[in-house]
């Protein structure tokens, strides 16, 4: 019964990505370019940056960033919580 | 560590001090910016330690603390900035005043008064950075002992 299960899954799984495989684009060229284009059009214009990746950092995806910075607090918090020093 | 060791580091922590303050500062212009300046600034600390031992370190550990609240607090409130429009919105854009430079189109060298609240957010991240990185070498160092090695 569960070699059954395991061979079923793995079934699916070689399946979907064979078909994935069988149905990929051409290397190198991208379908969705949508957001790359806008992004060389414009970033320079509202963001008035030349680094686009400092535009998408920080101004695009400002969210993104403020979860990577609450990323490193909650690591220094952690790191000062198991090597504090403990009394008595 | 040897005397080869300090004098060299004596040279380095200077340079990478100000080699991680340049990429900060430039982190709208060229590659780089507030995390990854704020971590070669932070490898001058690990030198530090390296050098010259724990003792040379030891004091550093609030002032870290409060650069980094301060680096964290700064960014929201440069988020908040633009709550008018959206959150993170980049009001200082092509304002005119500091960091408010339009920039031309196309491709260009880059000018340093260009970026609007970019520039700042990346000072505020750089120095988030510098504190939390500095801050976990120093407790580190602190938890070996304290033994000069």
């Amino acid at each position: 019964m569960k070699r059954w299960v395991l061979l079923a899954a793995f079934l699916v799984v070689a399946g979907s990505l064979l078909l994935g495989a069988a149905r990929m684009r051409p290397f190198g060229a991208p379908r969705l370019d949508l957001m790359d284009r806008y992004f060389n059009a414009l970033s320079q214009g509202e963001a008035a940056t030349n680094n686009v990746v400092t535009a998408i950092v920080f101004d695009y995806r400002g969210y993104d960033t403020l979860g990577e910075a609450t990323v490193l607090f909650t690591a220094v918090v952690g790191v000062a919580l198991i090597l504090r020093r403990l009394k008595g | 560590m040897s005397v080869v060791v300090r004098t060299i580091a004596r040279i380095l922590v200077p340079v990478a001090l100000l080699f991680g303050g340049y990429v900060i500062l430039h982190g709208h212009l060229t590659p780089g910016g507030g995390f990854q300046g704020g971590a070669v600034a932070a490898s001058a600390v690990a030198l530090l330690l390296v050098a010259f031992g724990t003792s040379a370190v030891k004091g550093l550990k609030s002032p870290f603390a409060v650069l980094e609240d301060l680096g964290g607090v700064a960014f929201v409130v440069l988020g908040f900035l633009g709550i008018g429009y959206t959150f993170f919105f980049n009001v200082l854009a092509g304002s005119g005043g500091l960091f408010g430079a339009p920039v031309a189109p196309g491709p260009n060298p880059g000018f340093l008064n260009t970026g609007g609240t970019l520039p700042l957010m990346n000072w505020a991240v750089g120095f988030k950075v510098i504190g939390g990185l500095g801050a976990v070498v120093v407790l580190f160092a602190l938890f070996g002992g304290g033994d000069d090695r």
